[in-house]
């Protein structure tokens, strides 16, 4: 069955405290029937992030914040197992009703680990 | 269909299993609740293309069922609670009915969903009964579906879901999880309508290929739905196992034009890893929780033994002809003793011991009578003409495979079977020479 990520995206100001209990409430609801219905394979919320770029001189640059200017960033995400497309954004649908944001949804595409293709 | 009747439709796949549940908890009838809530799901396909779809869609089709309840009410045609509240107003019923359903949503818990699990896939049903039940109800697939996955016209699927929640309602069968002694022997119900569902996907003959893949998505699915909710349970995070590590195989099972690929002429580098890994880890955990000589863990575990395998030659077939002895002790602790287990295991006997041995285990299996399900089983002459052709008695050999090509109706055994006997015809051209 094909996977999907879902992820959601946060102002770059965004400040956890000002995130209500309804919301986790919500989607700690959503988590739950995500679960109980058999899709849910992974979810997590994403810390600040560093960003690292390779210099001409050969050295590593890491720097606090993200790699490109943006407004948003993502603060987390879900990959859901689900039959098609169909589906999958009707999750990703409740998804965004849950945390009051926007996201994006896409088909993850696996590529075969090393070990497996050698043969 | 347009996009919009997708996406109502994708909807739908997601909530009606538990809008449903929440429904049968205060109707106490899965017929009552399966109507009310695709009366539901009518109303939201008059409306939705024109207001959108709501935010809370299954807030929005519970409401719309719970009017559809108070309209029956008011007819007269619904029997809900009626003996508690017959004598009382119709209002006072109508305004209990609707805090009630209000309620069912707002607490749908797992063990909703488990009751509906428990209903469809309850004995009093026949088999086929308890199989269109949980796809309609749990799955959330429609009729013209499921007739499609079972070759069956969608009429006969209709009247088959229609007759089965007659009976549910006529045995009074209770929305409930059983406890107890019960509950060992209603999982074992439900399992074993879960691995129906998959084998019916897995190894069909027939039928349209994207229907079968779905499914045995449908059956993982609802493995994987049941290891949620009866955590406790050893068999039932054996059957996911056992379901995850057969379905690993699909990608190698056909070749570029269709056709079947035996497991020993499988590119075992086509096993879908993850799928392994997550199996394995079903197993473990089945083990550990105590159930490592139950039917499915046994099975998952021969399953296994193939998937750490690298090659045929490499499989541990000693440990295979075990775990098959432990499968047929249960088959004949429960006095069914299984033809097909023994089968197996006469094949597992000839990698593990020599040919020689594999035709003794399987002479072992008393010859079928006219009634024996192995009467007609083409894998039975098949599996003996395979072992006297490693045992080079290939005039024998090629009568074993001829008599089961005659038997089989599939298209791509008989192909495989035809390849075989060119080979048995190249060894006997040779050997006269």
């Amino acid at each position: 069955m094909p996977q999907y990520l879902i992820n959601g995206y946060l102002p770059d100001d965004f400040d956890p405290s000002t995130m209500d209990e309804a919301a986790g409430a919500r989607i700690h609801a959503l988590n739950q029937e995500m679960i109980a219905a058999g899709v849910r394979k992974f979810a997590c919320g994403l810390g600040a992030s560093k960003s690292l770029r390779l210099q001409s001189d050969g050295e590593v640059l890491i720097t606090d914040g993200p790699y490109l200017e943006a407004k948003e960033h993502i603060g987390g995400f879900w990959i859901l197992e689900c039959a098609d497309m169909d589906e999958a954004l009707a999750w990703a649908r409740k998804g965004i009703v849950a945390t009051q944001g926007q996201g994006e949804l896409r088909e993850i595409f696996f590529m075969p680990a090393p070990e497996e293709g050698t043969e | 269909m347009t996009d919009i009747h997708k996406t109502i439709e994708a909807v739908w796949k997601i909530e009606s299993t538990r809008l449903i549940a929440a429904i049968a908890r205060v109707t106490h009838d899965i017929g009552i609740a399966e109507e009310l809530a695709q009366d539901a799901l009518i109303t939201a396909l008059e409306l939705w293309p024109e207001e959108g779809i709501p935010a809370n869609p299954a807030a929005w089709l519970m409401t719309a069922a719970k009017r559809r309840a108070i309209d029956s009410l008011r007819r007269g045609q619904m029997l809900v609670q009626k003996h508690e509240e017959i004598t009382r107003e119709l209002e006072f019923q109508q305004q209990q009915l609707a805090d009630a359903m209000d309620r069912a949503l707002d607490q749908v818990i797992d063990d909703d969903v488990l009751r509906l699990i428990f209903t469809a896939c309850h004995p009093v049903l026949a088999v086929e009964g308890r199989v269109a039940l949980t796809l309609r109800l749990i799955c959330g697939l429609n009729t013209a579906e499921i007739a499609r996955a079972f070759l069956v016209p969608e009429k006969t699927l209709g009247q088959r879901i229609f007759r089965a929640k007659k009976t549910l309602s006529e045995a009074h069968v209770p929305f409930e999880t059983p406890r107890g002694d019960e509950l060992r022997k209603r999982v074992a119900s439900v399992l074993s309508v879960v691995y129906l569902i998959f084998n019916e996907g897995y190894t069909a003959t027939s039928g349209e290929e994207w229907m079968r893949a779905a499914l045995c998505d449908e059956a993982r699915r609802l493995g994987r739905m049941l290891v949620q909710l009866l955590p406790g349970e050893s068999e039932v995070h054996a059957l996911l196992a056992l379901m995850e590590l057969n379905a690993s195989r699909t990608m190698a099972r056909r070749g570029s034009n269709g056709e079947a690929v035996l497991l020993k002429d499988q590119d075992r580098s086509l096993w879908d890893h993850a799928q392994i890994q997550r199996g394995m880890s079903a197993l473990e955990h089945a083990q550990k929780l105590g159930g490592g000589a139950g039917n499915y863990a046994l099975q998952a575990a021969i399953v296994a033994c193939h998937t750490r395998a690298r090659t045929t030659e490499e499989t541990d077939w000693q440990r295979i002809v075990l775990l098959y002895d432990a499968l047929l002790q249960i088959s004949y602790d429960r006095l069914s003793p299984s033809p097909i287990v023994a089968l197996n295991r006469a094949v597992a006997v000839g990698m593990a011991q020599g040919p020689a041995a594999g035709l003794d285990a399987l002479d072992a299996i008393a010859t079928p009578g006219a009634d024996s399900p192995l009467a007609c089983y083409h894998l039975l002459p098949s599996v003996r003409g395979d072992l006297l052709m490693k045992m080079g008695r290939f005039t024998e050999a090629r009568e074993e495979i001829q008599r089961a090509v005659a038997m089989t109706q599939n298209l791509r055994e008989q192909e495989l079977l035809t390849e075989r006997l060119k080979q048995i015809e190249k060894a006997l051209t040779a050997a006269a020479l």
